[in-house]
């Protein structure tokens, strides 16, 4: 086979790029923005305010973001990878330093009028980033255990700062998109069972260092009976307001643990609840599988691509967006301990919005882009 | 480029592997959901609609503070207010319409009453309106089964029956601020009703007077109406206070303090250091408070020149002119530079370089030693002790006797006053120590500022025999203060002899024939009182004042002089202390002394501490009669 059997184009024109377009995962966006805004009008008592126009408005100009995202060559990507993430690591040292200064737990930066968590956006930089140095990697030299330091470093720094925050969700996210990341770019797997074994070994240590609220979340997902009317009051609450939806649902605006206020952050980290008491069964069956169209729609980008970046970027974003799900609506269900990650698309914030879209907008742009040429190092020759 | 091909190889088998794991939580988040929403949807459904357990916290009532008597000084008292449920009111508007025939509200206020009605989260009830009379509340509720969607609720409010007379010193509670929360992760704070100690001994003790949150858990049934209590758990009310104050001797100051425009007035029992009261004028009606004050209401209170909201006695500082001087005398004393025969010569001024210092008496007081210097308060004698002394050794002992200091009394916002040393002017002003204010500064002028309730310890400390008390509210402020006897405070080591000539200069300023509060004499038998006068400058008197004598007639009252007086009672056993500041009162003989006389008259009357001294003293007097 030879190497330049096909006439690759370096530049694509506008017309090009939108034919390209993956348009299914583009038209998934504003069908579960509709979901969301729909729980949001809920989770308000039925009205607009305060949540859902809001909801609305991000997500209008988030898509327009992550159009751009997807419109751009992926070598700009490529090429600001590394300053993208060093970038968020700055926010995040920034808001550890802003919350010892305010001696309490911040997720937030406070940029005047705009408030933003930059350990979401971390996420997409680090998969960025992570794709960025595999690329430029042989398969050889990935089997060598010094070419793994960097990108350990690459995902340990980030968890250990979200840590201190303290925001255990996103530092467990962070490791684990990382480490798929790592798998899917070829580490053996013996060095994930000992990296395994370590983390075993130091949980001990782990969970000293852990703080009270964080401990209590913990053995209240093992036994959530423990203090009912305490911490353990939520998951009680939320597994209520599940079965309470039955298969159908009670109807919009129906769900009495949501609209009474016995459900905790309905309009956030709650609001798959909220969703399922209120469609049932079938509409919460409804919506994961709207994720997971999305999230093998990412998938498949990923392995047609022809080139390693845009493969490890578009799986890495993949599973960052399953993670999410997953964690949600586990913690929601019961699956896992409470720890704060909201579902993408559908829970009010910001940030979170604005991550979502942003590595959509990636996945997009790879998808764009898979015929590319993109050298492994600045002036190779194409690959 | 077999190496890309190798791993792009790699890449597919791996992803799939990663792809089916996420297919397989992906099935177990749905097995879970078929678990929960469809096998035992009916069971979860059961509890939704049955056992809906809501929990609410309850305010403990707070806890009361009452005088050293006994009697009530802050209370709580119930109060009824009307309340209303958006979600119970079908129509809204009808509702307050109709409340509005019977209830008279303003206009505004049903308007605000709506917007947060509608604003609010369901089932939060907004209250309309507190502090609803008998005849309002009967009114209500007759109509009641008209108005839907209105709620009676009776509350604890805290109410200061006293008022003013106490209102410096309780201070009052109010609605909690964003800061509090923050603070202090107590749950009662959240509650919408809670009150929180913002001034006084209400925010000193609140976390005391405060209790525990108790908590019911209430059944609520489809709609949100609360059936029954499940269990209830009525939290801890909060702890009672006992305070050192005398309410009848406080309300007395206050009223005799109330002929002045601005004033203040402490008593101290001088061998435990409790407060016996403490009184500020002009006061303020903490009342409108507890509810949060309206804005007009507030500016007035803020922007009256009189400082209504300061407590003068803890935070007005004033130069303590001639009350200064025992402490100059003590200095010199200390240092052994001088004896209490030590005689000076007042011609009426000291010259130091070219600067005259004059005294207050123009012709002088000849040749005079130490107890008729304080007595008829010779200016000169002092000046030439403070130039012996020097400002640093003069600073130490008047810090030892608590000018410049904070004692820690159990109110917030205590000031230092101030006891200027050559370093601190160094500090402040970058200039050099001059001498000439050495001497202003031992007769209590220039930098030196002291609070009425400094004067007071001040006071206490000389007569106690040179003990260190400190003022406190509440018994168990200082360890030191559970001991009756006083002897736990640590001494001050004064010299025995020097201190008796101190406070014979004391006696002779008050019983004596020259003394300058010769006319404020106690006129109960056989208890005789100690003081000093002082008149401190708000303004330097001009060259020219002095020499046409300008500097005698009547000023505006913002540039008369202050007038202060300390006094201690009975003199063999000295047990009371009084001081008085009197903001621009003239002169501390005639306006000052006078009303710390009438103040000690009523506190021996009352005889707050119980020494029985009054009692012993007219029993003495009959015997003799």
């Amino acid at each position: 086979m030879t190497p330049h059997a096909r006439i690759r184009p370096l530049r694509l024109d506008l017309g090009e790029k939108l034919r390209a377009l993956n348009w299914a995962l583009v038209l998934l966006v504003p069908i579960l923005g509709l979901v969301g805004y729909l729980v949001l009008y809920s989770a308000a008592g039925g009205a607009h305010a305060p949540w859902a126009w809001r909801h609305a408005v991000r997500l209008a100009v988030g898509t327009l973001v992550m159009l751009a995202v997807a419109l751009t060559d992926v070598r700009l990507v490529y090429r600001f990878a590394y300053p993208v993430f060093a970038l968020c690591l700055l926010a995040l040292m920034a808001v550890d330093i802003a919350g010892t200064l305010s001696k309490g737990a911040q997720r937030w930066l406070d940029l005047g009028p705009v408030r933003l968590q930059p350990s979401e956006v971390t996420k997409v930089a680090l998969v960025l980033a992570l794709a960025r140095y595999f690329h430029g990697l042989r398969i050889e030299e990935v089997g060598r255990p010094s070419a793994l330091l960097a990108p350990l470093g690459m995902i340990g720094l980030p968890a250990v700062l979200v840590l201190g925050q303290p925001d255990l969700g996103t530092a467990v996210m962070l490791v684990a998109v990382g480490g798929t990341v790592l798998f899917l770019a070829g580490v053996r797997i013996w060095k994930f069972l000992l990296a395994g074994a370590a983390v075993a070994a130091a949980l001990p240590v782990i969970w000293a260092n852990l703080r009270d609220y964080q401990r209590e979340r913990v053995l209240t997902f093992l036994d959530p009976e423990r203090d009912p009317l305490g911490a353990g009051y939520h998951i009680l609450q939320s597994y209520i307001a599940l079965g309470s939806g039955g298969v159908w649902g009670r109807g919009l605006l129906g769900g009495t643990q949501a609209q009474l206020d016995f459900l905790p952050e309905k309009q956030t980290d709650f609001a798959f609840a909220l969703l399922a008491e209120e469609t049932g069964f079938v509409g919460a069956v409804l919506l994961l599988s709207l994720y997971a169209t999305m999230v093998f729609i990412a998938f498949a980008v990923a392995l047609r691509c022809e080139h390693h970046f845009g493969r490890l970027l578009a799986a890495g974003l993949a599973v960052n967006l399953a993670l999410y799900v997953t964690i949600n609506v586990g913690m929601v269900a019961g699956l896992l301990p409470v720890v704060g990650v909201p579902l993408p698309f559908v829970s009010y914030g910001g940030t979170a919005m604005f991550a979502s879209l942003l590595g959509l907008g990636l996945v997009l742009c790879v998808d764009v882009h898979r015929r590319v040429p993109l050298p492994r190092h600045p002036g190779d020759p194409p690959a | 480029m077999r190496p890309d091909l190798d791993r792009a190889k790699l890449f597919t088998r791996r992803a799939v592997v990663v792809g089916a794991a996420q297919l397989a939580a992906f099935g177990a988040l749905v097995v879970r959901l078929w678990q929960l929403q469809v096998r035992d949807g009916a069971r979860y459904a059961e509890l939704a609609r049955d056992n809906r357990v809501a929990i609410r916290f309850l305010a403990p009532p707070r806890g009361r503070i009452f005088d050293r008597r006994g009697r009530p000084l802050a209370v709580n008292v119930p109060t009824y207010r009307v309340r209303l449920v958006r979600e119970r009111a079908p129509d809204l508007d009808t509702t307050l319409a109709r409340l509005a025939r019977i209830l008279p509200l303003p206009p505004r206020r049903l308007a605000e009453v709506r917007r947060q009605a509608l604003a609010r989260r369901p089932f939060v009830p907004v209250t309309i309106r507190d502090d609803l009379s008998w005849e309002e509340l009967a009114r209500i509720a007759v109509h009641l089964p008209e108005l839907p969607g209105l709620l009676l609720e009776s509350a604890l409010l805290r109410d200061y029956p006293h008022g003013p007379v106490l209102a410096h010193i309780l201070g009052y509670v109010g609605p909690v601020a964003k800061e509090d929360l923050r603070r202090d992760p107590d749950p009662l704070l959240r509650l919408p009703e809670f009150r929180i100690g913002k001034t006084g001994l209400e925010r000193t003790y609140d976390r005391r007077l405060r209790g525990r949150a108790g908590r019911v858990e209430v059944e609520v049934n489809a709609v949100g109406r609360e059936i029954r209590a499940i269990s209830r758990d009525e939290g801890e009310a909060g702890e009672d206070l006992e305070i050192s104050l005398d309410l009848e001797l406080q309300r007395f100051c206050f009223d005799r303090l109330a002929r002045e425009r601005a004033a203040a007035a402490v008593v101290l029992d001088a061998v435990t250091g409790a407060v016996l009261a403490s009184a500020s004028i002009p006061g303020y009606d903490p009342r409108p408070f507890t509810n949060g004050i309206d804005a007009r209401t507030w500016r007035q209170l803020v922007g009256n020149p009189l400082h209504p909201l300061v407590d003068k006695c803890i935070q007005g500082q004033y130069p303590p002119g001639s009350t200064f001087k025992m402490v100059t005398a003590i200095a010199a004393l200390e240092a052994g530079l001088v004896s209490p025969g030590y005689e000076v010569f007042c011609p009426g001024y000291l010259d130091l370089g070219n600067t005259r210092f004059h005294c207050w008496k123009r012709g002088g007081h000849g040749r005079i030693a130490l107890v008729q210097a304080l007595a008829q308060s010779c200016d000169v004698y002092f000046y030439d002790l403070a130039r012996r002394v020097g400002i640093d050794a003069l600073a130490a002992t008047a810090r030892r006797f608590g000018i410049g200091e904070r004692f820690g009394v159990d109110l917030p916002g205590e000031r230092s006053g101030l006891m200027p040393t050559r370093a601190w002017k160094r500090r402040r002003f970058g200039r050099p120590w001059q001498k000439g204010e050495t001497l202003i500064a031992g007769i209590g002028q220039g930098f030196v500022l002291a609070t009425p309730l400094q004067l007071a310890v001040m006071t206490a400390r000389l007569c106690n025999g040179g003990r260190a008390v400190r003022p406190w509210f509440v018994r168990d402020r200082f360890p030191e203060a559970a001991d009756p006897t006083g002897r736990s405070w640590p001494s001050l080591e004064l010299p025995r002899a020097g201190l008796e000539a101190v406070l014979r200069g004391m006696y002779e300023t008050v019983n004596g024939r020259l003394g300058t509060a010769r006319a404020s004499r106690l006129d109960l038998p056989g208890i005789a009182m100690a003081g000093k006068t002082g008149t401190s400058q708000v303004r330097r008197i001009t060259r020219k004042e002095r020499l046409t004598g300008a500097y005698r007639e009547e000023k505006p009252w913002e540039e008369r002089d202050h007038a202060l007086f300390v006094c201690y009672a009975p003199f063999e056993a000295p047990r009371y202390v009084v001081a008085v500041v009197v903001e621009h009162g003239g002169s501390g003989a005639r306006t000052a002394a006078p009303i710390a006389r009438d103040i000690m008259r009523r506190t021996l009357e009352i005889d707050p501490a119980e020494t029985g001294v009054l009692t012993a003293a007219l029993a003495r007097g009959k015997d003799r009669g």
